[in-house]
């Protein structure tokens, strides 16, 4: 499939827009979210700032974006539109959750319950949006199990590096975030690496043999394509890359998304209170570089089926 | 409204095609997009035209495949298009009620004024049948001719979709697959028609047939025989011998 620019952005960005936001809002209820208006400002601004931002990039590759409130319609079948709903609707929780916090300073009682309503509703965007890939059928790198726990895990991890980070800028810290940041980056890396050996070892249940319903008569390959230049399925659907840049492409998006920010998150632990903040940010901006290649990735190593009538042996 | 219809009809329109028959000579597509350049979806709108690298909006495409190896191989032409699926993914995904199967003849359409080119239902299509128009900025497909199969001012013959209409080798029928009476279920029926990728549960209602049997002499297909018989017996009797005889002599 193509790498899309604005929708890569916009799945990592909303990723650790709400991964953060989910992380504030369990934080609250729990009691660990420092009354620091400072913070408020910090966090909410990253969290809303990364959504918003998000929501915007994606309504860049629209052919008529004028229109993209219609996409609030049809939610009873269609998980793009659930999230379009979902992810407008976090915005009144978590308002109000900033209101609470940033502008009264407190983290408690009603306040507390919009913080939690707004997590919930963080969490729902996030499986909306695993969702919409999940239900493509055509595409059986993205229709299958492990898709939602990835976009969960990769969307826990961003945000809980994010939060750290501004937390250490308020001298703030907190080793159970701490703790909780390192598991979600051990079990988001376990779920890609299982994700890719998933892709890598299962078999398409299509071939070219089933798209043209030939396959009982021989090998099905192509002898002449219907035109001579590309057309609209060829370049969206068409794209592919080579191999042997995928694997070392994987290989950069372990270290960077996983590794490395795992590495600075221990040494914040060893290293002197002055170094900490800086240690922090550098976790979180990798870790998002990291996702980014991982989502880009994840777009450009899906197989559609269309490519079956243009060559392709499997999809 | 892209939730599926809740009541459809029994009535399924669709095509039928056949590839034993298809000469691979691409005037279905040609007429597909003849008609519907002034039809509801048009412009079919084709950038760079008579450039190097033209890129257009079609409803219809013609692949030629090799199937099989040497001896028993052969060349099938297969024309791709909308097949109007009894379960289109292609119109669930829709977040904005542009897509949507109609319930009264099972017909899958774009409505273009609430389409937001996001393209998705082109993701969600197995077979390839949405083109985006990067022009317009919205989805177009196949409207089975919508505007000329229910058009009365047209002579009931040409009430059949422009495909079907131009097909010089009458490899595609239109009708109602719904029923199991109509000519193309009978034609189905006795030829072994089948769905595109059934695995993905799309049920289309377009059906495809397979290539008969492979004949292995021309003798089989009452063809010439290997050998002529002489034209003028050897020896014979009569005029024509008598001639034969008083020029061979």
């Amino acid at each position: 499939m193509h790498p899309a620019l604005s929708v890569i952005v916009f799945t990592t960005l909303s990723g650790a827009g709400y991964g953060l936001l989910a992380w504030l809002g369990v934080w609250a209820i729990v009691g660990s979210l420092p009354a620091n208006r400072g913070l408020a400002a910090v966090a909410l601004a990253l969290s809303l700032g990364a959504i918003t931002i998000g929501l915007l990039s994606s309504t860049l590759h629209l052919g008529h974006p004028e229109r993209a409130w219609r996409a609030f319609s049809q939610w009873r079948s269609s998980w793009l539109s659930r999230e379009g709903v979902s992810s407008t609707a976090t915005y009144v929780p978590a308002l109000l959750f900033a209101l609470g916090w940033l502008g009264i300073g407190s983290t408690r009682g009603i306040w507390a319950a919009f913080a939690v309503i707004s997590a919930a509703c963080a969490v729902a965007t996030v499986v909306c949006t695993a969702f919409i890939y999940i239900s493509l059928k055509p595409i059986q790198r993205w229709s299958n199990g492990w898709v939602l726990p990835n976009y969960l895990a990769l969307a826990a991890m961003t945000g809980a590096f994010w939060l750290i980070a501004a937390m250490s800028l308020f001298g703030a810290s907190d080793n159970d975030l701490v703790i909780a940041a390192a598991a979600c980056t051990a079990v988001a890396g376990v779920l890609k690496v299982q994700y890719w050996r998933f892709i890598d070892r299962t078999a398409s249940r299509s071939d070219g043999g089933t798209a043209t319903g030939l396959g009982a008569l021989g090998r099905v390959r192509l002898f002449e394509a219907p035109h001579t230049s590309e057309n609209y399925l060829m370049k969206e659907m068409g794209f592919r890359i080579a191999r042997k840049h995928a694997a070392k492409l994987r290989m950069i998006a372990l270290v960077s998304a996983f590794a490395l920010p795992l590495v600075l998150t221990i040494l914040e632990f060893l290293l002197p209170a002055a170094l900490v903040p800086l240690c922090a940010i550098l976790a979180a901006a990798i870790a998002t570089l990291g996702v980014l290649i991982e989502r880009w990735l994840f777009f450009a190593e899906a197989r559609h089926t269309v490519t079956l009538y243009y060559g392709a042996e499997r999809a | 409204m892209t939730s599926l219809p809740a009541h459809p009809a029994t009535k399924r329109l669709g095509l039928v095609i056949d590839l034993d028959i298809c000469v691979g000579c691409h005037a279905c597509a040609v007429n597909c997009k003849e008609w519907n350049s002034g039809g509801v979806a048009a412009p079919l709108t084709d950038l760079d035209p008579y450039g190097a690298d033209p890129l257009g909006v079609w409803f219809n495409r013609v692949h030629t495949f090799e199937v099989g190896e040497g001896a028993s191989g052969r060349t099938v032409h297969f024309p791709r298009s909308c097949l109007h699926c009894t379960e289109p993914a292609c119109v669930t995904v829709c977040p904005t009620g542009a897509s949507y199967k109609r319930a009264e003849d099972g017909i899958v359409l774009v409505d273009e004024d609430l389409c937001i080119g996001c393209k998705l239902c082109s993701w969600a299509c197995p077979y390839g049948a949405r083109e985006y128009d990067y022009d317009a900025g919205v989805m177009k497909k196949c409207t089975l001719c919508i505007d000329k199969i229910y058009n009365e001012t047209l002579e009931e013959e040409a009430r059949v979709p422009a495909c079907v209409a131009t097909c010089p080798a009458t490899a595609r029928h239109f009708g109602d697959l719904g029923d199991p009476d109509s000519a193309v279920s009978k034609l189905v029926h006795e030829r072994g028609g089948y769905d595109l990728m059934p695995e993905l549960g799309y049920a289309p209602t377009n059906k495809y047939l397979p290539p008969r049997p492979r004949r292995a002499s021309a003798k089989e297909m009452g063809g010439a025989p290997v050998e002529l018989a002489p034209a003028i017996a050897a020896a014979g009797s009569g005029f024509l011998a008598w001639i034969d005889r008083l020029l061979s002599g």
